[in-house]
């Protein structure tokens, strides 16, 4: 049910690959712990995959927002990979869409940070 | 009908459960259950267990399941504010015609007209307030009655009904 996280380096980006549920309790609070942990570090390229991401609620969606707005006025960027379709369809819904900065390549999605 | 009392470990109060069985298509099951998360997510399973039995396609049984665990975090968060002393009701049936969830709070009561658009743009990026947003996108039919104190909400899901879309 819970959601596990863990973290490697490619290319100055540091990639979160979530696993689980993001939802409120346990899930969101690791992801808001883990993004904070990596701020606090100085990782502030950050780019959560969520490819195993089965289920988001709202609470976990608003900890998605808030990692967003927490790098970005950190001076980071924040991206999301390899959405699975229920979360494509809830970011739509709740026109946050246009907001992420979304890919579904890691590749193309490390390459696509502002380097130093 | 028969009532099944259920103890939950390490709680000071026990939870109730009740089923009703009126024929092969109809059923209704009610919990009363404390405020916190392990409720939320009994909530959810029983959810998801009756649209499954209902017959409803993937897709729209996680519609609905998110649409009352959405309901039900409201209940045990916003309503109860995990208050050890207060109690959430949720009366899960099958009309035949209708998938009737209902959820009741003991909380300060919650008006909808007051909530903030999640769509306006100087909304979409606040890190909290889909939830009421996201169970009315959800189900076709969203009703709220004022229970001073506390919050009923109803969510019906038409059976048969073109599933809806995004």
């Amino acid at each position: 049910m819970s959601m596990k996280v863990t973290t490697r380096q490619v290319d100055g980006v540091t990639i979160l690959d979530l696993s689980g549920r993001i939802t409120l309790g346990e899930g969101s609070v690791m992801l808001r712990d883990s993004v904070r942990d990596l701020l606090s570090r100085g990782q502030k390229q950050i780019l959560l995959n969520l490819a195993d991401v089965n289920y988001i609620d709202s609470s976990g969606i608003g900890e998605l927002v808030s990692a967003y707005t927490t790098v970005r006025n950190q001076g980071g960027e924040l991206k999301l990979l390899n959405l699975t379709k229920k979360v494509h369809d809830l970011l739509q819904i709740t026109k946050l869409y246009t907001v992420f900065d979304i890919k579904d390549d890691e590749a193309s999605a490390i390459a696509s940070y502002a380097r130093a | 009908m028969r009532k099944l009392p259920e103890n939950a470990p390490g709680t000071r109060c026990s939870n109730d459960e009740e089923e009703h069985l009126t024929g092969q298509q109809a059923s209704r099951i009610t919990y009363t259950l404390e405020s916190s998360l392990d409720s939320v997510n009994k909530v959810e399973a029983t959810a998801e267990q009756l649209a499954k039995k209902a017959g409803i396609e993937e897709d729209e049984i996680f519609r609905i399941t998110m649409a009352v665990r959405e309901a039900a975090v409201n209940a045990v968060l916003h309503g109860n504010a995990y208050d050890p002393s207060k109690r959430i009701t949720a009366v899960f049936e099958n009309t035949g015609k209708d998938l009737v969830i209902r959820i009741t709070d003991q909380g300060k009561g919650l008006d909808p007209e007051t909530l903030p658009d999640p769509l306006a743009p100087e909304n979409l990026l606040r890190g909290s307030g889909r939830g009421i947003f996201l169970i009315r996108s959800f189900m076709d039919e969203v009703h709220f009655r004022q229970l001073h104190p506390g919050t009923e909400l109803t969510l019906i899901k038409h059976l048969g009904a073109a599933p809806t879309g995004n």
